[in-house]
């Protein structure tokens, strides 16, 4: 495909496989939640349109749950000399660089099922609100590792604002 | 440290000196009555208000009405009860203002302002100099009465102000001098060289006396916001009241008041009245936002210091804000389709840190020119990025800004044309000692200028109807603000170069600025250097 936009740097570093468990539990938990819905307006306020409601959500759901392994296989990231590369999607690609130097802020969260799995997720903040790079699914001994090399580059980089 | 490094201090500067010498001071002693004035005046009419009856009646000698409750107090002879109550009252409201005056103390050492206040919940702010973002001193009309002014130090960060309020009217300006001048990092060794003589003593308006008090009052309150001697004079931009007339006129404001008429008279005339009703109040209060507008924009002015870019507004309630070198992350030049036949301009900017005052014009304290013409545009551009806008890069400016398009910026294909109608020929982004210019929009033109040593961070993207014509978007984050520098509909390979460009760009920009201090000696570069400093 020529019109894809390609970097063509390396390799990317992939997250960890069990990704692929987070991102279904979550497509499936949204789908139940938004079935209920659904369900409820169709036969309790009896509005007609219920039953495609209910469809719609049950297609959309399924489409999910059918690419959320090459959706959690998208997401890569790569750490180059002075910046951090970020990419992801794969309908809507989106790639990121941060310069080491301005991060500002390296979060570590768990959620419930990455926290079954020993996964973690590592979060990225500069001055600028839109920067939003988190990188899922990494396993913990990964991303505290990451972290401290992370701060540790960020340390000896460091430029104002 | 007694002594402030740099040249020769001026007369409000060598005032202020002595607040900087890094030990605790107090502020004007009317700060307490100015903080909590608004509230203080209100009681004090609401009374008057209620006791105007009384007081009327007391020297016209109106008819007894009777049964209120001073008449009760009277009546039952608790006049001397009442009186100590008063008198109670008013010594602990005294003592509170005086205990809150007495607890509330700032002070500024080399390298931070600090400032502690409360006297059950302490609470004490730090914010270092080198993080300075902009400083603002302002004057609230009751504050002026006063002569004192309110000088706010805003760092990076949201709410992150260190308010200084209330200081004497003078002293304020003269501790942003010096505070600029600590945060410089001025070297040391610059002061010997330039010890100012010892000629000036005090303030020269140190006249005594009421008469000498009440002149000095109206002098400052008469006072233009910008002191025509401390700035050269060909950078101040002057808006005059005709041309701020019509931008306001031609605003996206006025439009959509003109929508809202033209309903209402169709809903009038087709019998729903009740519209009427209903809008009406609204319209009336849109009357306000123009005069509002209006009058703050009539001072506005803007000149360079060796500080950084001063921008004065405010005709009742002034305000005027330094922002140093290095502090302006993102500027963008743009222009509604409405003020084209007019060659009307406004420039606005993106800065980390925000001050919660509105800016000229009623407008966010971001947009930095409300309106003007070319000239003025070049002008504060010089002001706002003076090592970028300079005679050789002027024809860059002027093309990003007029030019039609399809010239040396890199832009768009043919292609773009599918989701860009207009705009595909404007849209195009070119690089230039470190800073990059991206121009788009063709009915309503913008050009953002990003210096990349303040670029944040750096992002691309492409979606499927981007991925079908082989285009991709690129974004530049910077801090909030009103600026979104961005880029759609540039060729896919185009923009991945773009990336690449940009990202290391950015990385050898941020590496060589030294803006945080930025009158600081220049970093070790020999040929820079030719007595040999050792840093």
């Amino acid at each position: 495909m020529p019109n894809r936009l390609d970097l063509s740097i390396g390799d990317w570093r992939r997250v960890s496989p069990k990704y692929v468990v987070v991102v279904i539990v979550g497509a499936v938990v949204s789908g139940v939640i938004a079935a209920a819905a659904a369900t409820f307006f169709w036969l309790v306020v009896r509005w007609d349109w219920g039953w495609a409601l209910l469809a719609a959500v049950v297609v959309a759901t399924v489409i999910g749950l059918v690419i959320a392994p090459r959706r959690a296989r998208s997401i890569g990231y790569m750490m180059r000399e002075d910046d951090l590369l970020f990419r992801r999607g794969i309908m809507f690609q989106r790639f990121v660089s941060v310069p080491y130097g301005r991060m500002q802020l390296i979060d570590i969260n768990r959620g419930p099922v990455g926290r079954a799995l020993g996964l973690a997720d590592l979060k990225f903040v500069t001055a600028a609100a839109s920067t939003g790079v988190v990188i899922p699914g990494l396993k913990e001994a990964d991303a505290a590792e990451l972290r401290d090399r992370l701060v540790e580059l960020a340390e000896s980089r460091r430029a104002g604002l | 440290m007694s002594r402030l490094p740099g040249g020769p201090l001026t007369p409000a500067e060598r005032a202020a000196e002595r607040f900087t010498d890094g030990e605790w001071h107090r502020l004007h002693p009317a700060t307490p009555l100015l903080r909590g004035g608004i509230v203080f005046v209100a009681v004090l009419g609401f009374v008057l208000s209620n006791l105007r009856e009384r007081i009327v009646g007391f020297f016209v000698g109106a008819p007894d009405y009777g049964g209120d409750p001073l008449d009760q107090i009277y009546d039952r002879g608790w006049e001397g009860w009442a009186l100590l109550a008063v008198a109670v009252v008013l010594i602990l409201c005294i003592g509170a203002f005086y205990l809150s005056w007495r607890m509330h103390t700032f002070r500024i050492t080399g390298d931070a302002v600090e400032v502690r206040s409360g006297i059950l919940f302490r609470t004490q702010r730090k914010g270092r100099l080198d993080r300075i973002q902009g400083i603002n001193v302002q004057r609230p009309l009751l504050a002026r009465i006063f002569g004192a002014a309110k000088l706010d130090i805003a760092v990076a960060g949201h709410d992150a102000n260190v308010q200084l309020s209330y200081l004497g009217s003078s002293l304020a300006d003269g501790l942003r001098a010096d505070v600029l001048r600590l945060a410089s990092g001025v070297k040391a060794a610059e002061q010997e060289a330039a010890e100012p003589g010892k000629s000036e003593s005090g303030l020269p308006d140190s006249a005594s006396g009421v008469s000498g008090l009440v002149n000095r009052r109206v002098n400052e309150f008469l006072a233009p916001e910008l002191d025509p001697s401390l700035a050269p004079p060909q950078s101040v931009v002057k808006i005059p009241p005709l041309r701020l007339f019509g931008s306001l006129v031609l605003s996206g404001f006025t439009v959509f008041l003109v929508i809202v008429v033209v309903l209402l008279i169709i809903g009038a005339s087709t019998g729903r009245l009740w519209l009427l009703f209903i809008v009406l109040p609204g319209l009336l209060g849109s009357a306000s936002f123009y005069v509002n507008r209006f009058t703050k924009s009539l001072r506005y002015s803007i000149a360079g210091t060796p500080d950084g870019v001063r921008v004065g507004y405010g005709l009742l309630t002034t305000s005027n804000e330094t922002l140093p070198p290095g502090r302006i992350h993102a500027v963008e030049v743009l222009q509604p389709l409405m003020w084209r036949p007019f060659g009307w301009w406004q420039i606005r900017i993106d800065t980390a840190g925000h001050t919660s005052e509105k800016g000229a014009a009623g407008q966010a304290a971001t947009t930095i020119l409300p309106v003007g013409d070319a000239t003025d545009v070049s002008r504060v551009l010089s002001l706002v990025l003076p090592g970028f806008v300079t005679e050789q890069h002027r024809s860059v400016i002027e093309a990003g800004m007029t030019s039609r398009g399809r010239d040396f910026f890199v832009g768009s294909p043919r292609r773009a044309a599918w989701i860009r109608p207009f705009s595909w020929k404007r849209t195009g982004y070119t690089i230039l000692d470190g800073v990059i210019l991206l121009r788009r929009g063709a009915v309503w033109r913008s050009l953002s200028i990003v210096p990349l040593a303040r670029l944040q961070s750096l992002e691309i993207e492409q979606g499927p109807l981007d991925r079908m014509l082989g285009l991709a978007s690129t974004r530049l984050h910077t801090v909030s603000g009103p600026v979104r520098p961005r880029l759609p509909g540039v060729d896919s390979v185009h923009s991945a170069e773009l990336f690449e460009t940009v990202a290391a760009g950015a990385v050898a920009s941020a590496r060589s600025d030294t803006s945080h201090r930025w009158a600081a000696a220049p970093p070790v570069s020999p040929h820079l250097d030719p007595e040999g400093q050792s840093h």
